[in-house]
Parts: structure tokens; sequence; C-alpha cells
């Protein structure tokens, strides 16, 4: 690890021009094996006013300091947005929960192994130095939302949920003058700049996330899959909110995760959902509009079979289609 | 006074004999406590005044010639002392008991992730960092990384039992598949790590490995000195898994850098060197051929594999090692392809060759039971051979029927049902099972015992990697002197005590078992002899020795010390008669119809493993193995690079070793009373890597049996069940 100074933030103007760090889970990590180095490390654990969740507008607004035990405890996201809860509980382990912050979360960094590969060329790590994940060893890339310069998916489950749940991200800027921007125009794509993920500028804080009026009366789930039943990042995921009336669909929210550079969302498909029966073969034809004829890296190619299938899972799920017993992951276990 | 025996014929089951009552029971490692609360001394925890701090530099080209180091970029960082290379540093671990230095590539490099150098610095973190830093310049070569490129790849003579040929095409009803596996890594949780210290020309190492007898000769001969001048300490090891049996390259740098500087030197490797450099398991391509009769009866079985490794490695993944003697037919072969490539060298990781080889070659057979519609178990039973298939050499003890027979029943194995008939939502579920067998093994192993009063010492340069060592050797003295096992003190890890086999190969209870038992009997015979009584007649109980109607404390009887040292080694009996664990597996899976993700949901293992020693170790070593068998079937493999071979699966969140809610909560094992008279004086059979050997076919069988569909390429991640799905 490169040597450091290390600075405690006391208010909001001292974040500019230094590396924020809160939970630290991925940061060290990637200063350890110096994919990251910075020359300064700006500490805002202590800022006031990041730590709480506090009913906001009728929903939640969720300091960018609580951590994703506490956002996946917490009775009232458990009640009102249970999806979030449990996309949080699908990552991670309990102990990098128990440290790991909302706004840490939302800005982790891709698991690309190039990406933490310093011998590897990596346009988001050094701009320029090309993408040796092309050509490459690739199972864990994105499917959507690529571009020549960058092949990375974002790997968060917290964030698909809030994508599914339309949340904000609370941006406050060094005169402490406060913005929201919708969770899906927080991240940008990859383009020319891979290196630059979100549209936070120099001395933009995350400082909440805000959670709008919970779905009332709609079934919700996160559905993970993943090389393991636990402690691995998702191949595919599909975070979904559904209201039935009788076999109809009413109201669909859906996010997918693990397959772009960052939550993806696609309006065609819920559109192509609300208002129809629910059905199989309704499932099958959203699906293949949901998925691209072709992935970016061969390696990747079982992500379209993957996400279709695991859509289909999903939406069976969310409106009654399968039978309950085998649905919950868990009871797979007897 | 030294014993030296060999295991010429079967002896006296003695253990069953003596009156302590300690052999067998599920006593608690005595070293438990120390390693929940952290005392438990491992290697990189020691720390020397002066001591300072290495870290490996690895090669970021795959092959060639480091044409120079830059030590200028790091002469700056603060508290980097040196970067050093040398001549006598090793390209990757040595290879199981090999005794001698590894390859030692000089300025060449043979693979990317190859350590090159080690910069030594005051801190750990400058010593990384410059690590990070440090400028190196290559000449680079063309080289082949994978088995299909390969260039360099030689196909062994057919091993052969009858005319298979004439067999083959004679069969009624035949089966012709191929399989492939993943690479595999140890991954054991403690990384490597070393600690070097040179005092009057001779050098201390701490280390973790797990043969100190090899690991020794080992350093001794990658520095160019004298054993005599090598003490290797290895009281504590966090896992081995085969990834420690040889001395390490950390270890070298450690004993080359502390040299040259005068200082104590620390060398741990961070976790991504470890998948770097520590040797992996072959992946394997493997074509598995069964013929039989329409009834059922066996005629051929070939096996035939592809594996891979580096130049100047001896070693190749035995794949075939069971398949050559579980199954009688009246032709068999086998025959195995090396390829040479161009990556992280392969050598043993638990259970080398049944670990993969049973995966593919238990699943064929259930294709074979599947296409007779014979029940598996069933078929397994009908072709059990009568002697090894192979050599004619009679089975020491083989109770694999009455294994089968117990796991269908304790199951529920009649209740299966046809494949593909049992659901629950959108899960499909399903039972399969394969039998479990690991060659078993004595490595000729020294053991020392001394006696004083009631107390008694056992020494030996054994090692305990977390399987229970410090346990059963203190049961062993116990049960032989009649001491309560608190009173037996078991010193382990130190070159300076007598040699034994090492942990490996599921052979060191076996082998530092059987020394012991032999140290503690020639004892025995001290205290008759001090008594009065004849040997045979003597009794040792709770500190009281009795015999011919003479009665004694040891207290009273062993004033002055009773020390006795004993060597065990294989003889005829290994000639004469063919030893192996046996057993089968059981496994019930669901399989998520959609999506292809498999959860295990319970397993069982029966087992006949010869005289278990402690009931609770020897559970925990097979439950542990079969956990193994789950990796291997489904979650497991090393990923690299196919252009320049470099692993990208580089931590424990890549590498996906089961994580808790992978392992069903009913993981049952059963074992059959057994012993086996031409194993060792002991009876005893390893334990360690039956546990896995076969029990992850059980988990793909059981695949196969939930959906009526085969996955060939292991492991099973949900990509690959939903490609077989989806044929």
């Amino acid at each position: 690890m490169k040597p450091f100074d290390y600075i405690r933030a006391g208010e909001i103007e001292d974040v500019a021009g230094g590396q924020i760090i809160a939970g630290g889970t991925n940061l060290l990590d990637l200063m350890k094996i110096q994919v990251v180095a910075p020359d300064a490390l700006v500490d805002i654990t202590r800022l006031d006013g990041l730590s709480d969740i506090a009913e906001h507008e009728g929903g939640l607004r969720i300091g960018a300091l609580v951590t994703n035990t506490t956002v996946a405890n917490d009775a009232r996201v458990r009640e009102g947005w249970p999806l979030l809860s449990r996309a949080i509980l699908a990552g991670a382990s309990a102990q990098i929960r128990n440290k790991a912050t909302t706004g840490g979360n939302l800005l982790q960094r891709t698991r690309c192994p190039y990406f933490y590969d310093t011998s590897q060329a990596c346009n988001k790590r050094a701009p320029g130095s090309g993408c040796a994940a092309m050509g490459g060893a690739g199972r864990m890339l994105a499917i959507f939302g690529t571009s020549e310069h960058c092949l990375a998916a974002h790997p968060s489950d917290m964030a698909v949920a809030m994508a599914a749940l339309e949340a904000e991200v609370e941006i406050t800027n060094a005169s402490g003058e406060t913005r929201c921007v919708p969770m899906n125009d927080f991240y940008r794509g990859p383009a020319d700049r891979p290196d630059v993920e979100t549209v936070l500028g120099d001395g933009d804080l995350v400082t909440a996330v805000i959670l709008p009026t919970p779905r009332a009366g709609e079934r919700q789930t996160y559905r993970k899959v993943r090389d393991r039943a636990s402690y691995a990042f998702a191949l595919v995921s599909v975070a979904g909110s559904v209201r039935m009336e009788g076999d109809t669909i009413k109201d669909v929210a859906l996010a997918y995760g693990s397959v772009a550079p960052h939550p993806w969302m696609d309006q065609k498909v819920v559109e192509m959902l609300e208002g129809e029966t629910a059905s199989n073969e309704l499932f099958q034809r959203a699906a293949k509009t949901l998925v691209p004829e072709t992935a970016p890296h061969p390696d990747t190619e079982y992500k379209i079979t993957l996400l279709r299938r695991t859509f289909i899972a999903a939406m069976r799920q969310l409106t009654g289609l399968a039978d309950s017993a085998g649905t919950d992951i868990s009871r797979a276990h007897s | 006074m030294k014993d030296h025996f060999t295991m010429d014929a079967p002896q006296p089951r003695l253990l069953d004999e003596m009156k302590q009552g300690v052999i067998g029971t599920p006593m608690d490692r005595p070293d438990g406590p120390q390693k929940v609360s952290g005392t438990a001394g491992y290697a990189a925890d020691h720390t020397t005044e002066n001591m300072v701090h290495g870290v490996l530099v690895r090669a970021t080209i795959t092959r060639g010639r480091v044409r120079q180091i830059d030590k200028s970029s790091v002469e700056a960082i603060d508290g980097v002392i040196d970067v050093i290379t040398d001549a006598r540093m090793i390209r990757n671990p040595a290879q199981g008991m090999a005794g001698s230095a590894p390859v030692q590539p000089g300025d060449a490099v043979h693979y990317h992730g190859q350590p090159i150098a080690v910069v030594v610095a005051e801190t750990f973190e400058a010593a990384r960092d410059a690590a990070q830093r440090l400028a190196v310049h290559y000449e680079t070569e063309e080289a082949a990384v994978t088995p299909e490129t390969s260039t360099d790849v030689e196909t062994g003579e057919p091993e052969t039992a009858g005319d298979f040929e004439a067999a083959w095409s004679g069969s009624e009803v035949t089966v012709d598949k191929t399989y492939t596996t993943g690479a595999h890594a140890a991954a054991a949780m403690e990384p490597h790590a070393a600690i070097a210290e040179w005092k009057d020309g001779a050098v201390t190492l701490r280390s973790a490995l797990q043969m100190v007898r090899f690991n020794k000769k080992e350093l001794a001969d990658t520095l160019g000195i004298d054993p005599s001048n090598v003490r290797i300490l290895a009281p504590f090891i966090g896992g081995g898994f085969g990834s420690k049996l040889g001395l390490g390259p950390e270890a070298a740098a450690a004993a080359i850098a502390a040299e040259k500087l005068g200082r104590p030197v620390r060398v741990v490797m961070t976790r991504q060197n470890v998948f770097d450099t520590v040797l992996r398991r072959s992946e394997t391509s493997q074509r598995v051929r069964f013929g039989a009769t329409k009834a059922g009866k066996i005629t051929a079985i070939a096996h035939d594999d592809r594996v891979s490794n580096i130049d100047g490695e001896g070693f190749a993944e035995p794949v075939t090692q069971a398949s050559q003697f579980l199954y009688g037919a009246d032709g068999l072969s086998f025959t195995q392809t090396l390829a040479r490539i161009a990556t992280t060298p392969a050598g043993s990781v638990r259970a080398p060759g049944e670990a993969v080889g049973m995966l593919a070659f238990e699943a064929a057979l259930d294709e074979l039971a599947e296409k007779l519609g014979i029940d598996p178990v069933q078929l397994r039973l009908d072709n059990l051979p009568e002697t090894h298939p192979m050599d004619g050499r009679p089975y020491s003890a083989r109770r694999l029927a009455d294994c089968l027979k117990d796991g269908a029943e304790r199951f529920g194995w009649a209740d299966r049902g046809a494949p593909g008939s049992r659901r629950e939502g959108d899960w499909q579920i399903g039972m399969g099972v394969a039998s479990a067998a690991r060659a078993n093994m004595l490595i000729k192993s020294s053991s020392r015992v001394r006696l004083t009063g009631n107390r008694a010492i056992v020494e030996t340069d054994m090692t305990d990697i977390g399987t229970g060592t410090y346990a059963i050797l203190a049961q062993i003295a116990a049960e032989a002197l009649g001491l309560d096992p608190s009173h037996v003190e078991v010193r382990l890890g130190d070159s300076d005590l007598p040699g034994a086999s090492g942990s490996g190969g599921s052979f060191g209870a076996n082998s530092a078992g059987s020394a012991t038992f032999l140290a503690a009997k020639k004892i025995r015979a001290r205290i008759a002899e001090a008594l009065g009584c004849a040997e045979d007649s003597l009794t040792l109980q709770n500190g009281l020795a009795r015999g011919d109607n003479r009665e004694a404390a040891l207290t009273d009887l062993v004033t002055e010390e009773f020390l006795e040292e004993a060597t065990v080694k294989a003889g005829k009996t290994s000639e004469s008669h063919f030893s192996s664990g046996f057993g089968a597996h059981f496994a019930e899976v669901a399989v998520h119809e959609w999506t292809g993700e498999v959860r295990v949901r319970r397993m069982l293992g029966v087992m006949s493993m010869g005289r278990i020693l402690n009931e609770k170790t020897a559970r925990s070593q097979a439950i542990g193995g079969m956990i193994w068998g789950i990796g291997s079937a489904l979650t497991e493999e090393m990923q690299s690079d196919p252009r320049d071979g470099h692993v990208v699966t580089r931590d424990l969140a890549n590498y996906h070793v089961p994580a808790h809610a992978d392992v069903p909560g009913q993981m049952q094992v059963v074992f059959l009373e057994e012993r086996d008279d031409y194993a060792n004086p002991i009876q005893t059979k390893g334990i360690g890597e039956l546990g896995i050997s076969g029990a992850g076919g059980a988990i793909l069988n059981a695949i196969a049996h939930a959906t009526g569909r085969r996955v060939y390429d292991y492991p099973a991640t949900p990509d690959r069940v939903l490609a077989a799905l989806d044929a």
C-alpha cells in the first residue's frame, strides 16, 4: 500500500479533492493491490446527518453512512420495500454488510478481474491502456451498455433493487447545495471514459438515497443467480415488484443486475407486461425482447439464456404462476 | 533404542485388547482451545527482534527472461532495504515427498505469476508497495497456455488387463462419454508463509509445511547446504490439502534474504501469490467407456485422460487411480496424455486422481445403469471384482458392498422414483449414488515416546494440518500406556524430532500413528520388565500396571524416564494385498428448472476405513471431504486467461469454495466397523481423502436423476446446467 494522508472530514466542505472512505470494504482491498493509490483519504464517517433512516415525503431517506446491515434489518424497509432488504442480504457476507455503507455500496467498483490486476490493460483503472478483458476470460462481464473501451459489469445488488424501486440519489456539493438524481441517471455508461462511472463531480458527496412511497399491495422479489449459494457476485439478477388484479398484471417495476455497467432497466418489457394476463407464454415473449441477440464477449453468451430464464422464474414467482412450495430459494433446502 | 518394523505380516489387534478405552472415542482435540483463542502459533505469527519483511515479485510475462530489474524504481520508498534475486530461488513449490529442490529457473520465466525476486523492507506495507511498483524488463517468448494449443503433448503406454478391444467390441451395451473438469486450487485458509533466521551457518525456518522430513532436505538442496544445518518448525498449519507438501518459493526467498541481510526475514504470500504460484490441480479431459452384457455384467472398462503440467514437473494428476480397482471387467485399459503448458504448475490437491477421476467414472457408470435399466446401486454391487482387476491381488479389507447396501437403506434410496419424476414448485428433485475409493498407504515414519511416572511425551516431526494429529497420537500413546490422554503431551512439526511421513495422501495417521504405537509398545516391554511380568500379561490402565499377580503405579515404577523410538515402514503385505478405503456416497439435490441453480439438500457417506482412532476428528475429515465434493461438482474452478495463462480467479471471492449456504444441514457420516490387518500395525486406513472421492459423483448423478439430463463439464455451474437442460 502506498503511503497516504488521512483526513477526517468534520464538515461537508472538507471532502473536495480527496478519495472518500466510509466503510472501506472495497476501497481498502483496491488500495492494498494498488488499483487505487490515493495521496489522501478523506474519512466521512464522522459527518453529521448521514447515519439515519428517516421518514421522508411518504418514503424513506436513507443516509449515505447507514450500513447495509441496518438498511436490510430496518422494520420499515422490510415492510414497505422488502425487495431492497432481500437484495442487500443476497450480497457479500454478514461481516462486510456490517461495515459497508449505502453510499459506498453504490460507488463500489466492478469485479472485472482485469481491473484488479495491475499487470493487465484496463481503461477503467488506467485510462487509455486498453481493455484486456476483450479476448480474455470474461464470464462475469456485461451484456448490455458496454463500449469498445470497457465490458465491465456493476456488481451491486442493492443498487439494482433501488433502481427497480425508483429510488433517487441525493447529492450534496461542497457549497452544501443538494440535488436528487434518479438511480439510473446517477451512473454513466463507459463510452470512451470507463473510469468515470457516475455524475458525481469534484466535491460532490452522496448524502442519501431517497425511497419513494411504498408500492402497496405488490409482491416483490430479488432473484439472484450465482455460482454458489452465498458470498458470490451475481451472474445475473432480477429485481421485481408486481401488483396483480386477478390474473392481470397491473403494475410492474423491474431492474436487472450484473448484466450492465449499472442497474439495467428496459421500459419496453414493462409495457409488454402491464395490463396483460400472466402466462409463461407472455413471459417468454417479454424475455425475448429483454435480452440482446449476441453478447459482446463469447464468455457471456450464457448470460443471454440465463437472464431470459431468470426473468421468467422471477415473473412466475411475482405473479403466482410458480407454486409457492419451491419458489423461495431458502426452501430448496428442505 | 530404535526399533525398525517392516509390515511384512498381519499384526495382532493389540489396540482392541488394551484397557484404557480411549482409542476411537470422540475426544476433543487438545489443541482446540489454542486455535479458537488465537494462541496457536502459526508460521507468520512468530516475530523475532530485528525481523524484516519480504514480498514476492511476480513475473508479468508468460515465458522468457528477466533482462533487468530496475532497483532504482523503488529505492525512494521509505523502508525498502533490498530487492533480491538469486539463482537459488525456486520457481514453484516442491512436489510432495520430493526431498530435493524444485526447478531453480535463474532469470528464466516459465509462467505468468512466477516469483522472480523478493523485495525486503522494514515494514510489510513498504515491501508490498515496492513489489507492486518495481520496474522489470523482460525478453518474451511465445508459449502455449492451454492443453488444446500445446505442441508438447505426450501419451503414455496404456495400462491394461485382459483384452479391452475384444471385450469392448463384444459388449452388448456400451457407454462412451467425454467429461471435463476445471483446475482446482487447494485454497487453504492460511496463506503460505515463512520466517527464516540464520545463526552460525545454520538456518531455522518456520513455515507452513506438511512434510517436515522432506522439506528439510528440500531447503538444504535449494540453498546448497548440508541438511544438518537446516531446522524446520511447523507446529501448526492452517490447512494444507496438498498445497503445503513441498517447500515453497516464499520459504526459499526468506532463507536467501535472511542470509544476505543477516536479519530474520518473514515472507508471507499474498492471496494472489497463492493462486498464481502454488501447485494447482490440473484441469482434465476424460473419456470413459463401459461395455456390458444386457444382464448388467460389466465386460469392458476404459478410462483415458488428458491433464497438463509445466515443463520440469514430474507430477501428472493420477486421474484413473480408483477406476483401476473398483469394478471388474474382461478387459480394462487406462491411458494418460500429458500436455505441457506455461501456466501455474500442477501438483497434489486433496485426493489427487480420485477427486476428479471419480466424477467422470461414476457418472459414466450411472449412464450405463440407466441404459441397462438396472438400479445404480445394484449395478455396482453386481460388478465388484473378487480381486484387484489389474494385478489379481486380494483386497486387504473391503466393505464396499456393505457401504452401498447400508447407505441405500439409510438414505431411502428405494423411494427415489424415475428420473425427472419428482418436483417441488419449480425445483426438480433427484438422488444420486457413487462409490468411494481411495488407495491406502503406509509411509516410513519414526516416533519417540518418553514416559516418566504417569506422564508421557510423544515426539515426531509429523504435522497437524487441522486433521487432528495432536489428538490421535495422544490417544494411541494413552491407550498403549494406560494413561489419561491429558497426561500425554504431543510435540510435532520440528525437524529435530524423529522423521515421520508427514501429512499427505491420507497416510499420516497410519504411518505416524503406527510408529507411535510401536514406540509405546517398546515402553510396555520395559514396564513389564520393571514389574516383573510377561509382556503379554501386562495390563496398563489409569496409571496402574498389572500382570502375573503383580501391581504397581507407574509413578512408582517409572521414576526415571523410559525413552523408546520406533520406525515403521511398508513391507510384504503391501505387495501381497491391496489396501484401500471404500465407501458409498448418496446425495439429494434440487435443480431449478428455469435458472439451473443446484442446491444439495442432503448427503450421506457410509465408509469403511479401517479402525477409527478418533470418532470426532474422523467425522470432521469425512464431512470436510464431502464438502470438497460439493465444490468439485458444483462451484470450484480456477479460470485463466486463454492468451497468457495468468490466473484470473485470484482471491476467495472469485475462486468459489462452497460457502456455508452450499452445505446442507444433513451431512451424515456412518463408519462401518473394520480392521485392516494388512495395512499397518494399528489396522487403520487413510480417512481425509475418502470423503471427497466419489462425493461429487453422487451429486452429479443426482442432477441427472432430478432433470433427466446430464452435465459433462464440471463444475456444474448454472450456465452449464442450463446448457444441458436446453440440449
